[in-house]
């Protein structure tokens, strides 16, 4: 596909990875925060094939990984109600809520349904005016135009049968949570690629300064990684921490304006609790009050629900970047696609996905 | 989640809030949201993510991406025998990346 291919020229990444080598003088951590990034880095072995002196740690970039346990379930009480047709990106099915998943409520009779777009459900809002159709808005940055948009329309059409159950995550108070840790390691980020074409980079000015830490604007396929790799490696090496695009063909410097404006209308800034983690101030969005009429968790008050996380799961660790999928006990063990325990297994950003999917067992460590 | 697909706009329909357009993933159509990049026309690519372009792709800045990592390889090799007998074993077993 053009435009894909050419950033995956082997070639040139074997001659991007020498240099890398020649460059590094001493141990480097770096994090790519994208899911989507990590499962292209364990699916091209790209840090199998990094020397030893360059560390990848995976981060909290996988919206479905860290959709809070509460929400999840209060997902299932609404999907499971004979009024509601409820609609999802497919990756949130097979996530584990306390005692059941989407894909068990569908079983049991829920009309829940897979969609491409957040569009889609706005669609089957007006096909069907005698249900209530829910749709589970979760995402970063990038899925936030596509989101406002259904919320805007369905608004616009004057559609009350429609609503949205939102659980938005924001990637650069993130950042600052993984920094602020005492157990951090990271040194540099790898910055998500299309967060950025939405929102731009210029908030990454601050976090630069007052952590010292690289920032590097990054893509997807290997070239792009390794791009992105190489640039941080270069500030670190040289004592250097300033922010820079490795991802110009897709990322100006202010984002994306209309899809931000959109935005700034409909959602609303919030503290989030996130899955594994805990809450996180000001890293999320809620619908904004002139929406607050479409927010699916005013118009069904789901109460009483007691939620119950595994205790043999370390999510939380791995989305932090202090354990590593495979040095997870359960990982392959009590944890597969099959019967995860966390959403990590099972989303297709998920990092114990991307190491089980590429074979990557071997260091379960005692914890 | 954050996947984006680059594809070409090959058509355009509507306006504002519900500019629509056909965009061409190497084959596959698919109805594209191109409210947010009201700028592009038919024939540039666009990054689609959940059925929405969220940006136009910069052709240029990507063949300028492209020329830079070629050309330093080119040079690098020129300038380095050990580098170019690499290349020519990666060349030979192609199983990079």
């Amino acid at each position: 596909m053009k435009y894909l291919d050419e950033f995956r020229d082997p070639e040139v990444a074997l001659r991007l990875i020498e240099e890398i080598k020649e460059l590094a003088t001493r141990r480097w951590v770096l994090m790519e925060v994208c899911g989507g990034q990590t499962h292209s880095i364990i699916r091209n072995g790209i840090d199998q094939l990094l020397p030893d002196a360059v560390e990848m740690v995976h981060g909290p970039g996988c919206p479905v990984c860290v959709t809070p346990l509460e929400t999840i379930d209060k997902a299932l009480a609404i999907a499971a109600r004979d009024d509601v047709i409820f609609c999802s990106f497919g990756d949130m099915l097979r996530v584990p809520g306390s005692d059941e998943d989407l894909f068990q409520v569908k079983g049991g009779g829920g009309d829940i349904r897979v969609v491409y777009s957040p569009l889609d459900a706005v669609a089957i809002a007006k096909d069907n005016p005698d249900k209530e159709v829910v749709f589970f808005g979760i995402g970063f940055e990038t899925t936030a135009p596509a989101n406002a948009m259904a919320v805007y329309q369905a608004s616009q059409d004057g559609l009350e049968n429609f609503s949205m159950l939102v659980s938005h995550v924001l990637v650069p108070p993130a950042m600052c949570a993984i920094l602020d840790s005492p157990h951090n390691r990271v040194q540099a980020f790898l910055a998500a690629g299309h967060v950025c074409s939405v929102m731009g980079y210029e908030e990454y000015y601050a976090i630069c300064q007052k952590y010292k830490t690289p920032i590097v604007v990054t893509g997807f396929e290997p070239l792009d990684l390794l791009q992105g790799i190489k640039a941080a490696v270069i500030q670190l090496e040289d004592g250097k921490a300033e922010v820079h695009n490795a991802y110009q063909r897709a990322v100006r410097p202010e984002g994306n304006l209309p899809a931000r404006e959109m935005i700034a209308d409909v959602f609303a800034v919030t503290d989030r609790t996130w899955r594994g983690i805990g809450m996180i101030p000001v890293s999320g969005w809620k619908l904004s009050d002139r929406y607050r009429e479409l927010d699916a968790s005013v118009r069904f008050s789901v109460e009483g629900i007691q939620s119950k996380e595994s205790e043999l799961c370390h999510a939380g660790e791995v989305l932090q970047g202090t354990l590593k999928p495979d040095e997870c006990p359960a990982f392959g063990k009590e944890c597969t696609p099959r019967t995860p325990l966390g959403a990590l297994m099972v989303s297709s950003e998920g990092a114990c996905a991307a190491y089980f999917h590429s074979g990557r067992f071997a260091r379960a460590v005692a914890l | 989640m954050c996947l984006g697909i680059p594809g070409k706009v090959i058509e355009i329909t509507g306006e504002d809030f519900v500019r629509t357009g056909k965009v061409d993933f190497d084959g596959i159509v698919k109805e594209v949201s191109l409210a947010y990049v009201p700028d592009v026309g038919i024939g540039d690519y666009v990054i689609v993510h959940v059925g929405f372009a969220i940006t136009q792709l910069d052709e240029a800045s990507a063949h300028e991406t492209l020329a830079l990592l070629r050309q330093l390889d080119v040079v690098r090799e020129e300038l380095d025998p050990e580098v170019a007998l690499a290349a020519q074993r990666a060349r030979a077993t192609g199983n990079a990346t």
